[in-house]
């Protein structure tokens, strides 16, 4: 499949860049004129996956966040959210509706569940030690149809 | 962000701007700073200026019913933008948190 367009955005963990990374992704995606729906969408989706990794991969304690994104020529827009943060030990458990290792922080557990409602694909690959990667798919247009 | 009146054991607040984990801890300690105050039985949370939320928020909602459950009061939101509503209806806390309309929240 074809790249119509490409970028990759290098950040710190800090909570102030969460805003920053959801507004980046959805504005890389509005010259290829979503819907107001599917801006949102992605700012929500792009919110949770930089939440985790300041939170939940880095602890709160600082690293480096990779963003990047891909418009294919399909019309779908391919996200990849990174860290080399602690990693998930199990992540079939972690994306559970209401799990947290972090209760008492008053964590909802929700943020793969909004994840996985406002996108069209969401894959996580993780490894103890090394680091995580979220990769979420959004249709932004409706590619032509060639006959 | 956020204003704030009481009416008798109502106390109305109206959050502003986006509600994620940057924010939510000082809403978080603006509101528990407010809910001190004993007569407070019921809070409502006014969201017509806070057009997005992700689900950092709703952990600050449900510790705020939690509060007000131990004390028997009741929590409850009102003006949810399209995308706070998504993800609120998500959670299915709206079965314990009850989304109200203006008039109600005065009732």
């Amino acid at each position: 499949m074809r790249t119509l367009n490409h970028m990759r955005l290098e950040f710190d963990a800090r909570p102030e860049n969460e805003s920053f990374a959801r507004i980046a992704a959805a504005a890389f995606a509005v010259p290829f004129n979503p819907t107001m729906d599917v801006l949102s969408d992605i700012r929500t989706a792009v919110s949770e996956a930089v939440t985790n990794a300041i939170v939940h991969a880095y602890r709160e304690r600082g690293g480096v966040i990779t963003l990047s994104a891909a418009l294919l020529e399909n019309g779908v827009l391919r996200l990849e959210i990174s860290d080399q943060g602690c990693g998930i030990p199990d992540i079939p458990q972690a994306m559970q509706p209401f799990f947290t290792t972090q209760p008492e922080k008053e964590r909802s557990g929700m943020g793969f569940s909004v994840m996985q409602s406002f996108m069209d694909d969401v894959q996580v690959e993780s490894e103890v030690g090394k680091g995580t990667t979220v990769r979420m798919e959004k249709r932004v247009f409706e590619a032509e149809v060639k006959n | 962000m956020l204003s704030h009146v009481r009416k008798k054991d109502v106390l109305l607040v109206r959050l502003t701007g986006e509600l994620d984990q940057c924010s939510a801890s000082g809403i978080r300690r603006d509101l528990d700073q407010m809910l001190l105050d004993p007569r407070v039985r019921h809070l409502v949370i006014d969201l017509k200026d806070m057009p997005f939320m992700d689900s950092s928020g709703l952990g600050v909602i449900l510790g705020r019913y939690r509060m007000m459950q131990e004390r028997g009061g009741t929590v409850s939101l009102m003006h949810l933008s399209p995308q706070v509503k998504r993800v609120y209806d998500l959670s299915g806390m709206a079965r314990i948190i009850p989304v109200v309309e203006e008039k109600e929240a005065a009732e």
